[in-house]
């Protein structure tokens, strides 16, 4: 027999191989078709703000646990995450020393301050998202037109689709359905380009990252209450971050239900929240506020919506 | 194939590594000492009969108790009691073990004789001098279920030859190479218990085992073989009774409550082999495999063999081992050290290498939920892990850690690799102190 001391652990010896950095790293995965597509629509000026917001993100969990004195957590890449889709919530001309702000509260505040990751209870990307757009309102509802970037074309800062239904524009004055698709209208760098956040959420509902139904009910909510409130379903579908919000933000794991019936009611929430904000608020657009709302509500619904154990007796 | 029963019950899908499924066991050579220990089944522990000098045969009862849950231990060779000694088994239980220098020549003991059974209550006095206990692995004493309170209302016998943990086969041979015997013990069963049909669950990653029985089976009277679909844990009890019956075995209910017995085909066979030969459960088949391993194989070895004589009879270990399992990789216990004996309900010795012994570290949880749609009885194993950290009992009674079966599909999902079979065993454990 070797001398080697034999390893003890718990049973099961076996695991399937999945990870936390693995998981996350399908998320940025799944986020590179819009990266690519910001760059092609807002100019390389949107890589530098995911890039400047990625790097401080990661920076700032790894101070806060490098102070703290705790495991250093940057291994996992949920900073990467977070970093990237906060940008994505970003108009293209946002100073970079604002961006970074809006990291420290995302990280520091929303995520390290609550334990770090998995203890957080609103999606640190929307926390930093609406700490910008309280402090810097200007900077953060200035959006620079699509290719603005480009020689010739003229930079006038535009509107973006939801602020024009907001100011009663019909359709006919909205970009075309094909520049909505393709991403060339304003607004935020990661949320206009709707193919490739499809691509995106479909490859995490491929790799079974997520499963399909916080989306599929946020998405299918908005369309009902668009008839109800007589709206065009299809631009409210593809405008604002709502597709950004359904496939990457609601369905972050520690702030949304973990069983199914609670993901419903929770993406239920979030569809309810956003069209009553878009139809009814004072903002044109009302993804972050749903989802941050509905993530303080996501314990109760956990609580309502145990499990029934198979074989248990309901005392 | 889906469940025939409306809601399939969650599950994980396993790599099968059942490697040594085409290999008949291979009976090895009697090893020069076998340790043999005074409790090997769920229950209390058998005073020893015999004491050091003393010369024993096989199959003489060296250990009996008049408790109620307990079953003789009989001696699995012939030759002499060397030592008694303090033997503390692989899940931490202590009793007394006595180790044996045999002589080689395997003499039987002379009073063994083939049981004359024509009652239930003969059966299940077989059962019991036979030493059986449940042999998949749990190690529930086999006379006590074969006698229910309420054995007029038990209608089915299952016949459990799931085997669903990766990596053992030695039930899978069985199926195939000792069918005589498993159909001979599901007669026997069947005529004894009155029970009106008798269900073969077989995954089906066991297509010649399904096969063969099948066939084998189809002259005989409320027999049938059901093919389960191959996902872990289709071979737990409670599991195995709804995916055959559609019967759910409520909290704190018996399976004979569902008018349901449960028994492993080894338990079964061994039962019939035991009538007709009167030899008591001395030796058992098992699974010998693991990256550590030079042979991988089936055998058939004396129970009290050290693990160490298994594995030598194996070729020996082809690279240091770094984790020794008694069992399956899903359920299995580690031990510490290779001088433990094989116990009656050790299906498998599986000796994994550095790089299956890998343990990576615990990170916090990310409420993925993972675990809540693996969990076959729909608990939720996050919630049950952090109550336990909290010690939290209210938490751990309403989410009902007592119902996990620990079958570890939770742990097998979680990507922050969190020990939550190990929390909920310590949740019950805790439960249990606090009286709740």
């Amino acid at each position: 027999m070797t001398k080697d001391l034999l390893i003890v652990t718990p049973a099961p010896h076996f695991r399937d191989g999945a990870s936390t950095t693995g998981l996350m790293l399908n998320v940025v995965a799944a986020l590179i078709p819009a990266v690519v597509a910001s760059a092609l629509v807002f100019g390389p000026r949107a890589l530098v703000l995911e890039a400047a917001c990625v790097a401080a993100c990661v920076f700032f969990e790894w101070l806060f646990r490098k102070v703290c004195k705790r495991t250093n957590t940057i291994g996992d890449c949920s900073a990467v995450v977070t970093g990237l889709l906060l940008a994505f919530n970003l108009p293209v001309g946002m100073p970079i020393w604002m961006a970074v702000l809006g990291c420290a509260a995302a990280i520091l505040v929303a995520k390290q301050l609550f334990g770090g990751i998995g203890q957080n209870f609103a999606n640190p990307a929307l926390v930093g998202r609406v700490v910008l757009l309280v402090s810097f309102g200007a900077q953060m509802t200035t959006w620079a037109d699509p290719h603005a970037y480009l020689p010739g074309i003229e930079a006038v800062s535009g509107a973006t689709p939801l602020a024009l239904i907001k100011h009663g524009a019909a359709i006919a004055d909205l970009p075309p359905m094909l520049n909505m698709l393709t991403g060339v209208r304003g607004g935020c760098i990661g949320e206009t380009c709707v193919l490739a956040l499809v691509i995106g959420g479909v490859y995490l509902m491929a790799k079974r990252v997520i499963t399909p139904t916080i989306p599929l009910t946020y998405i299918a909510t908005v369309i009902v209450l668009s008839f109800a409130f007589g709206l065009n379903p299809a631009y409210q579908v593809v405008s604002g971050g709502l597709l950004l919000g359904a496939f990457f933000m609601a369905t972050d794991y520690s702030t949304s239900p973990t069983t199914e019936s609670g993901k419903v009611i929770f993406a239920i929430g979030c569809g309810v929240i956003t069209m009553a904000i878009r139809a009814f608020g004072s903002y044109p657009e009302g993804v972050s506020f749903s989802i941050l709302l509905m993530n303080i509500l996501t314990p109760l619904i956990d609580r309502a919506t145990r499990t029934k154990p198979f074989g248990g007796i309901v005392k | 194939m889906p469940s025939l029963f409306g809601k399939s019950l969650s599950g994980v899908k396993v790599r099968h590594c059942k490697n040594t499924a085409d290999m008949p066991a291979v009976r090895m050579p009697i090893p020069d000492k076998v340790v043999i220990p005074m409790l090997q089944h769920m229950g209390a522990p058998c005073n020893l009969l015999v004491q050091v000098g003393e010369t024993v045969t096989v199959g003489q009862k060296i250990g009996d108790t008049d408790a109620f849950l307990s079953v003789p231990v009989h001696s699995s060779v012939s030759g002499t009691v060397s030592a008694v000694i303090d033997f503390v088994s692989a899940n931490g239980d202590k009793c007394k073990a006595a180790v044996i220098d045999t002589d080689k020549a395997q003499t039987p003991c002379p009073d063994l004789r083939a049981p004359v059974v024509q009652s239930h209550k003969d059966l299940v006095q077989a059962a019991r001098d036979c030493g059986l206990d449940g042999l998949g692995g749990a190690g529930f004493p086999t006379h006590i279920k074969l006698n229910p309170k309420n054995l007029a209302e038990v209608n089915t016998l299952v016949i459990n030859g799931a085997e669903c943990e990766p990596y053992i086969t030695c039930d899978t041979r069985l199926m195939l190479d000792r069918t005589d015997d498993l159909l001979a013990g599901i007669s026997v069963l069947q005529k004894y218990l009155g029970v009106e049909r008798v269900i073969i669950g077989i995954e089906d990653n066991k297509p010649q085992c399904i096969e063969k029985l099948t066939r084998a089976t189809a002259s005989m009277d409320g027999v049938s073989v059901r093919t389960l679909r191959s996902k872990y844990p289709q071979g737990a009890e409670k599991v195995l009774i709804y995916e055959t019956t559609g019967r759910v075995v409520a909290e704190g209910q018996l399976p004979a409550d569902q008018g349901v017995i449960v028994l492993n085909v080894a338990t079964t066979a061994k039962l019939a082999e035991y009538l007709r030969t009167g030899m008591p459960l001395v030796e058992k088949m098992l699974t010998v495999d693991g990256g550590a391993v030079t042979r991988p194989q089936n055998i058939i070895a004396p129970i009290g063999t050290e693990i160490r004589d298994l594995i030598a009879f194996c070729g020996g270990y082809k690279e240091p081992a770094k984790k020794l399992l008694m069992g399956g990789p899903m359920m299995g216990l580690v031990v510490v050290s290779d001088d433990y004996p094989l116990i009656k309900n050790n299906n498998a010795i599986l000796a994994f290498n550095q790089k299956e012994s890998v343990q990576e570290p615990e990170t916090a949880c990310i409420r993925c939920g993972r675990c809540v749609a693996a969990c076959p009885f729909d608990l939720m194993p996050l919630e049950l892990d952090a109550a336990y950290h909290a010690e939290d009992t209210h938490a751990l009674s309403l989410y009902k850690v007592n119902l996990c079966m620990e079958c570890g599909c939770c742990s097998y999902v979680c990507p922050a690799k969190r020990h939550l079979v190990m929390s909920n065993r310590l949740g019950k454990k805790l439960l249990k102190e606090k009286g709740i």
